[in-house]
């Protein structure tokens, strides 16, 4: 942990797509910090660059240009196996549709990171309690053995989010997690989200509803590949710009 | 993630689609089955030819009369053995043979259809063949056509069980003859049982059951045994040469047929490789299509199962634990398939040797190295699936519905 205080700062963070004369400049030198115990949103239409910043916070992809320092260390120009360490070290992931294996039980599902811990060496005992006890702590402790198609949309995205804890993470990256539920589902995640971010979790959340946006302490706004405003309370031109941007 | 977890993924995956993993690795099963039976075909066949050099005695020369030539008017004579023995250079001794089936009556036995072979006093020398108790009859009994037999292992204890039989007396169909001697026991060879037989001069036999009712004394088959093998070929052409002459024909043309055990293994060699040749490219073709079948359903799967690459690369999978998981999956499916193959492989070469008039006999270390190949196969065609499932871009991945 560097003194600053922050899990993530990146400079002058830029991607570009393609080569020649048909470059897309999907990232423009972006500059962003994140401390640890926020809990952002990230907004912007499509196509303004949010994905394309997810991808990289999430060491999936890696910047054409600039730094991404995440838990003071630089990231940006690590191999693949070194950024697949990463993944599975620091960040946890939460996708809009959930992305269980079908065929594997819920506990199984949340071992799954568990199995490509190589710094741990943990016994697959100790995998299994690890597993059973992330699912307790998301308030699943009574579907452990049921399969994703035996539960609703809302436990899913529990059980996801059970698998992003086990690793414990530095950060949790959430890419529209209430995407595909409907509002009652939706306040439970967010709920447990907020239950998180209070046990002291940094969560980053991608989403395009302000009403989802409005849980975070802090809105980013994204557009044309830069940060266009950056607050802490939900900075209303961005929303109905990002709202309006949305229907088009 | 180890070896043995990634066994289980491996596993889990191919028994979801049970049907597709079974047709994939038909091939497989094929070739190792075949490789199986290849080994079988080739060892039974070098253990027929083995008994058979055992059975016929070493540097053994067979002369037999030629059937279905134009003008092969007359036949192999006993004047011909004699003729051979005293005119050829360079043999240790000649045996002629002449069979016939009697009834053998004598001690507390009373045995039907034996049969009783007439030869001449070479016999155990020219085939190898030892005596366990007695003697053989001489050239000079042989002659003067006295009525002694020598007893096979197996008709000896029939007769007289534990007792010595030498010079106990038997009926051979209605005559009278003294036992001299027993041969060792040598069992069933090459589909002939030595040990049930009887043998007499075949002097007496021409006396006594001359079986073509011909007058004439008939010899079926002369068996010479030369003297090492660097003289059967001047022993041939003597042969050749001494019988051509008595027997007036052109040697180019002969009326008998002369041949070597070389000549027999030969004959049986070239229809045991035909067979094992057939199994070989059999086993090659079908290891290389279960291959390619292999690759193609892992190529399938590969596309199938993008979106769980991408998951399990964002969860922190290495693209060396994708290769190893897609690799070991076909290297699964081949090793099923290898042990289906091997079953069917050794069920299939005891099948071929009981119904079939080939030899097999199962070698052990050809089960390993079915296996091997198999495993082979597995590695090689599922190296480039596993290849391009480790390459994939977890981004790209993910996203793909």
């Amino acid at each position: 942990m560097n003194e600053n205080g922050n899990l993530i700062e990146t400079h002058g963070l830029t991607r570009i797509y393609g080569s020649g004369d048909a470059t897309v400049r999907a990232l423009d030198g972006v500059d962003l910090q994140v401390k640890r115990g926020e809990f952002v949103a990230v907004m912007g239409p499509s196509g303004s660059g949010k994905s394309t910043l997810m991808n990289i916070l999430g060491c999936l992809d890696r910047p054409t240009a600039g730094q991404y320092i995440l838990e003071g260390e630089d990231v940006s120009r690590l191999s693949r196996d070194e950024l697949a360490r990463v993944r599975n070290r620091k960040i946890g992931f939460v996708f809009q549709s959930y992305n269980l294996l079908p065929r594997l039980s819920a506990v199984k599902n949340v071992m799954l990171p568990l199995l490509y811990n190589s710094d741990e060496h943990l016994a697959k005992e100790e995998r299994y309690e690890r597993a059973i006890a992330a699912l307790e702590s998301v308030g699943l402790g009574d579907r452990v053995h049921h399969r994703p198609n035996e539960m609703s949309g809302g436990q899913q995205q529990r059980v996801a989010i059970a698998r992003a804890l086990v690793n414990r993470p530095a950060i949790i990256l959430a890419d529209e997690p209430t995407g595909n539920l409907d509002t009652r589902s939706s306040i439970e995640i967010m709920d447990l989200l907020h239950q998180l971010h209070r046990d002291g979790a940094t969560i980053v959340m991608v989403t395009h509803d302000p009403d989802i946006a409005a849980h975070a302490q802090r809105v980013i706004c994204v557009r044309d590949g830069k940060i266009e405003s950056d607050g802490h309370d939900a900075t209303g031109p961005c929303l109905e710009r990002g709202r309006y941007d949305e229907s088009e | 993630m180890n070896l043995s977890e990634t066994f289980k993924v491996a596993w889990e995956g191919l028994a979801l689609n049970k049907v597709r993993s079974f047709l994939t690795t038909l091939g497989v099963i094929i070739g190792v089955a075949s490789v199986i039976m290849m080994l079988a075909v080739s060892a039974g066949a070098e253990a027929a030819i083995a008994e058979q050099i055992n059975a016929l005695g070493a540097n053994l020369i067979i002369i037999s009369p030629m059937r279905g030539v134009p003008g092969a008017g007359r036949t192999l004579l006993y004047d011909d053995v004699e003729a051979i023995i005293e005119n050829v250079r360079g043999i240790d001794g000649v045996s002629a043979e002449f069979q016939t089936v009697q009834d053998v009556r004598g001690g507390t036995g009373n045995l039907s259809d034996i049969s009783v072979l007439g030869v001449t006093s070479d016999f155990p020398g020219v085939r190898d063949y030892e005596l366990s108790d007695g003697r053989f009859f001489t050239a000079e009994e042989n002659e003067r056509k006295l009525k002694v037999a020598v007893l096979g292992y197996g008709i000896a204890r029939d007769l007289f069980g534990e007792e010595s039989p030498i010079g106990q007396q038997i009926t051979i169909g209605s005559t009278k003859m003294t036992v001299i001697g027993m041969m060792e026991e040598k069992g069933m060879v090459a589909d002939v049982d030595y040990d049930g037989r009887v043998y007499i001069p075949i002097t007496v036999m021409y006396q006594k059951f001359n079986p073509t009712r011909i007058g004439s004394d008939r010899v079926r088959t002369i068996y010479v045994k030369a003297e090492s093998k660097e003289a059967m070929d001047s022993v041939i052409n003597q042969i050749t040469v001494l019988l051509a002459e008595r027997h007036d024909v052109d040697p180019a043309q002969p009326d008998f047929n002369i041949q070597t055990q070389q000549d027999i293994i030969s004959t049986q060699e070239a229809t045991t490789e035909a067979f094992r040749n057939l199994l070989a490219w059999v086993a090659g073709v079908s290891l290389v299509v279960g291959g390619i079948g292999i690759m193609n359903i892992m190529l399938v799967s590969v596309t199938e199962r993008t979106r769980e690459i991408g998951l399990r690369q964002a969860l922190g999978a290495r693209p060396r634990d994708v290769l190893l998981q897609f690799l070991i999956e076909a290297v699964t499916l081949s090793l099923v398939g290898g042990l289906v193959g091997v079953l069917v492989g050794v069920g299939g070469a005891e099948l071929l040797g009981r119904l079939g008039d080939m030899r097999t006999a199962i070698v052990p270390a050809s089960v390993p190295l079915a296996f091997g190949a198999a495993a082979a196969v597995g590695i090689f065609f599922g190296y480039y699936p596993a290849t391009k499932a480790a390459q994939l871009d977890p981004i790209e991945a993910l996203r793909r519905e």
